[in-house]
């Protein structure tokens, strides 16, 4: 297991290396000078040679990468253009509340998701399936910002229950984090389903019930503990799709996190922000990706004790 | 054992079946599975349930432990009567529910594949214990308690630590003890045993066998047994009631069934039952007797005729020979994938063959008998050796050459099912490789697979269908006709009937020797299956951890096996003879050597010893037998 572990973070070095490259080479593969872009039209050559040395883009490219990544590693991304703070001040503010709402999605989706997929399993061709099934498509075909303005419509300003948006209080979680997951319960709520039906025809489910084990067990632990082998990885792939849906919702809400940060920065060409946010929301799917893995194997033997 | 004997006049029946009815709702209109099926198990006794597929045996098992509604079977009529803890009760009748407290307590039941039987993510120990939490209501430390006697009882060694290991770390023998353990735990009256030896090794299924066997006198419970293997059945049965689509057709005891079979099917069944010792003193192969079975308007009907020996080898000049030809493959382990270890598959096996002969490759699984015919097949790379085909070494060839060598050696799997493409017409199929090797001109093309359909005994009209209108005998002939189509001199039967019904695997082994007669085929006929070994073979050679222990002409090999190896694989196989069962011969025990090697333990292998003309013997220490 330790050997797994550690065989798997090792194989994460690589990976982390190729975004960098690609990160660092966003800013070449724009058109035109960004330096001369970001000084302005207007600007004197001196001043343009100055912003470049700023945006540490002097020097022969290796050496401009090399000064990139070993900042980078300092958490050192430059200043933003926009407010003249240090990158890492500006994600630092922004870092938690995204990180709640995506975790907040992601629990209630998934916690969902397997009740919805598991009774649509367990009912399979009844009503129960039809429903649960109606429901996950629904969500997958609903858009979270046609979605997101119709709830702020509804419940803040007609009924008043929950703010339009903003962050603090727990009401300000409802309806961005149901937005957010809802795609991601209808996609469990399927996958969970036909892994069950999988999982269900298997010899050993048949051995569990030769055995007398009532139905509720061989549903919820025979069944289901099997089932949630690939259950796993696909919470993994989700999480990388919360990461893009929060940009979205986000703006809807207007939610102090990461995602809207991202979408100010490239409306205001502010390089090193979008540079850091890639590289922070790479690491963060890398991270969630290895923490999958690991579960993976908890939940699997046969790779725990390979 | 033999209880229902000494036993007083007429016991009550443990079970008494009337009138069984199951049936599946399919898209056609319900299907029925079994059909008005009666017969009773007394208390003690072994009633082996036999019939080929699609007969309702295991259907009769799992609607017998009301399983078969949770495979969209309903029992439609009659009943099952069963003498219970709580008296009389039919579980045809018993609500859903109440099964739970018979299933795996009072009527245990044990499957096919130990492989998959277990569940992968809870320990041995858990699983078993659960049954005995289950019904008995003992706490978790009495039910783990339990679970490790009951390891000890199916004679599984170092129980102790097998209790917290998972299935997948255990061997397919190993797995089925463990399966045995979870189904006797709370000494059931009766075990239902759905074909759990078919997936094994004979070594291992004689162990098995003689495991329940032990295990049903010591707890006193009967045994339904559902096979399709007549050998096991005159190994266990006291008595047998025979199945065809659904319905009884012959009941009575063992040596009754087997002495004097009373109905034309179950005389066919027997009759294409490959027995040991059937061609004793017989130097040359022979067919099969004929056997017809047909389920028309006048019901099952048999007939046999006898075929002349298989005179067949032509040449002085062996067509195929082999020599130290070794494959091994590297494991690899640990942080960066070091090499810690081979797999050593196939070590120094040497043999020749000639034109119109066939050698038989027999052993256990892992024993490298497949891997040796893929590699002469070159499907796999050999490590060193050498295989020359009609005196040219083909490892000295030019790969152009090679590829052309590729016709004349053709390949024949297991699985007729998985090696049809669905997707496209068996014409195509069988036409494909000789476009590919251009071998006919294409207007030539259809007449061509029309003669190899009729030479396999289809039709020409079959071109145009697709895989899945066929039966698995019907493929297995498909791929076959595909495999004549480049026009081979060698063929490699790789377990090629070892999926079929008896009785199909009998026409499928006569139709390999009539065109061994008809074109001079010579034959690697790799298969575990003794029986059916002494029926095809010219010459056998004995395979165990990559090297052949014993080769010879296959009388030699059958009647003076020289090897000790061979001698106990012999003894394992069951004999479908009820008269001829020694229970207590000796067997091998424990489980079959690994090949897996550290990277400094080479295994010793010397030349074999020449003990009669053409029959040779590993003298040298290899595995168990030092």
């Amino acid at each position: 297991m330790l050997d797994y572990l550690v065989r798997r973070i090792l194989g994460t070095i690589p990976v982390i290396l190729v975004i960098s490259v690609v990160v660092f080479a966003f800013v070449h593969l724009l058109p035109g000078d960004p330096a001369r872009l970001v000084a302005g039209m207007d600007a004197t050559l001196e001043d343009v040679a100055a912003v470049r040395k700023s945006l540490g883009l002097d020097g022969p490219i290796w050496d401009q990468y090399w000064r990139f990544l070993s900042h980078a590693v300092q958490g050192d991304f430059g200043m933003s253009l926009k407010s003249r703070r240090p990158v890492i001040t500006e994600i630092g503010e922004r870092l938690m509340p995204t990180v709640w709402l995506t975790v907040f999605a992601m629990v209630w989706a998934t916690a969902a998701g397997l009740l919805i997929g598991v009774a649509s399993a367990v009912k399979r061709g009844r009503w129960q399936d039809w429903g649960g099934m109606f429901v996950a498509v629904s969500g997958i075909s609903f858009p979270s910002f046609w979605l997101g303005l119709l709830m702020i419509d509804l419940f803040s300003v007609r009924l008043g229950w929950l703010p339009t948006g903003g962050y603090g209080t727990p009401a300000h979680f409802v309806m961005p984090s149901f937005t957010l997951g809802l795609g991601v319960a209808a996609v469990m709520a399927r996958f969970t389903r036909s892994a069950f039906i999988e999982i269900a025809r298997e010899d050993y489910v048949r051995t569990a019930r030769a055995k007398g084990v009532p139905e509720q067990t061989v549903i919820w632990k025979h069944t289901l503990r099997n089932a949630l082998v690939p259950v796993i990885t696909m919470v993994g792939l989700q999480f990388g799709f919360l990461l893009g849906g929060s940009i979205v919702v986000e703006t809807v809400f207007t939610w102090p996190g990461l995602g809207r940060l991202l979408v100010d920065s490239v409306a205001y060409r502010d390089y090193p922000v979008i540079q850091a946010e890639i590289l922070l929301f790479s690491l963060e799917f890398i991270v969630i990706n290895l923490a999958v893995d690991v579960l993976y194997a908890l939940a699997n033997p046969e790779i725990r004790f390979r | 054992m033999t209880l229902s004997a000494a036993a007083s006049p007429a016991p009550t029946p443990l079970v008494q079946v009337r009138g069984l009815t199951v049936e599946f709702a399919t898209e056609e209109g319900a299907l029925r599975a079994v059909d008005g099926l009666d017969f009773h198990i007394d208390p003690g006794e072994t009633l082996a349930v036999v019939g080929e597929s699609g007969s309702g045996k295991s259907v009769t098992s799992l609607a017998l432990m009301r399983l078969v509604e949770f495979g969209g079977g309903r029992i439609s009529a009659g009943s099952i009567l069963f003498d219970g803890s709580t008296g009389r009760r039919d579980l045809a009748a018993e609500p859903l529910e109440a099964m739970n407290g018979i299933r795996g307590n009072e009527i245990a039941m044990i499957f096919q594949e130990p492989m998959t039987s277990l569940n992968p993510v809870f320990t041995i120990g858990e699983q078993i214990a659960e049954a005995v939490r289950l019904h008995q209501g003992a706490n978790d430390r009495d039910a783990r308690a339990e679970a490790l006697r009951m390891l000890e009882k199916v004679r599984i060694p170092e129980a102790r630590g097998l209790l917290d290991r998972h299935p997948h770390q255990l061997s397919g023998g190993m797995r089925q003890r463990v399966m045995i353990a979870m189904a006797l735990a709370c000494r059931p009256k009766l075990l239902v045993a759905d074909e759990p030896t078919t997936a094994l090794d004979v070594t291992i299924q004689a162990q098995i066998l003689r495991l329940i066997r032990i295990l049903q006198e010591e707890m006193g419970m009967a045994v339904m047994f559902i096979t399709h293997d007549m050998g096991v059945v005159a190994e266990v049965a006291d008595r047998v009631l025979v199945m065809h689509r659904g319905k009884k057709v012959e009941e009575g005891s063992a040596t009754e069934i087997f002495a004097r079979p009373r109905h034309p099917y179950t005389r066919a069944l027997l009759s294409a039952v490959p027995r040991l010792g059937a061609l004793a003193g017989e130097t040359l192969p022979r067919r099969f007797p004929l056997v017809v079975i047909e389920d028309g308007a006048a019901g099952v009907a048999g007939s046999t005729t006898q075929s002349p020996p298989q005179d067949t080898v032509r040449g002085d000049r062996p067509l195929l020979e082999v020599g130290d030809l070794t494959t091994r493959f590297d494991v690899r382990k640990g942080l960066f994938g070091g090499l810690t270890g081979r797999v050593h598959a196939v070590e120094q096996v040497s043999f020749d063959l000639r034109a119109g002969e066939t050698l038989a490759l027999v052993g256990e699984s892992g024993c490298g008998k497949s891997t040796t015919g893929r590699t002469i097949m070159q499907l796999q790379t050999a490590t060193s050796g050498r295989i020359a085909f009609k005196g040219r070494d083909i490892f000295a060839m030019a790969p152009a050459e090679r590829r052309r060598l590729r016709q004349k050696i053709q390949y024949v799997f297991q699985d007729p099912f998985a090696s049809l493409d669905p997707r496209l017409t068996v014409g195509f199929s069988i036409a494909e490789p000789l476009l590919t090797h251009e071998l006919v001109p294409r207007a030539e093309i259809d007449d061509r697979v029309a003669a190899l359909l009729a030479d396999v005994g289809l039709l020409p009209e079959h071109a145009k269908r697709y895989p899945y209108e066929f039966s698995g005998g019907q493929r297995q002939r498909l791929c076959i006709a595909r495999a004549l189509a480049c026009e081979p001199e060698l063929l490699i039967a790789d377990e090629a009937v070892a999926a079929l019904d008896v009785s199909i695997q009998a026409q499928i082994v006569n139709l390999l020797m009539e065109l061994q007669e008809k074109r001079g085929l010579a034959y690697v006929f790799i298969s575990h299956d003794i029986a059916v070994v002494e029926r095809v073979s010219h010459r056998v050679a004995v395979m165990y951890l990559g090297q052949i222990v014993e080769i010879g002409p296959r009388i030699a090999v059958f009647e003076n096996p020289q090897h000790a190896y061979t001698r106990r694989l012999m003894a394992a196989v069951p004999i479908a003879d009820p008269t001829r069962r020694d229970r207590d011969r000796p067997m091998l025990e424990g489980e079959i050597p690994s090949p897996i090697r550290r990277l400094d333990d080479l295994p010793v292998v010397r030349p074999l010893v020449e003990v009669a003309p053409g029959h040779f013997v590993a003298r040298h220490p290899i595995g168990d037998f030092t």
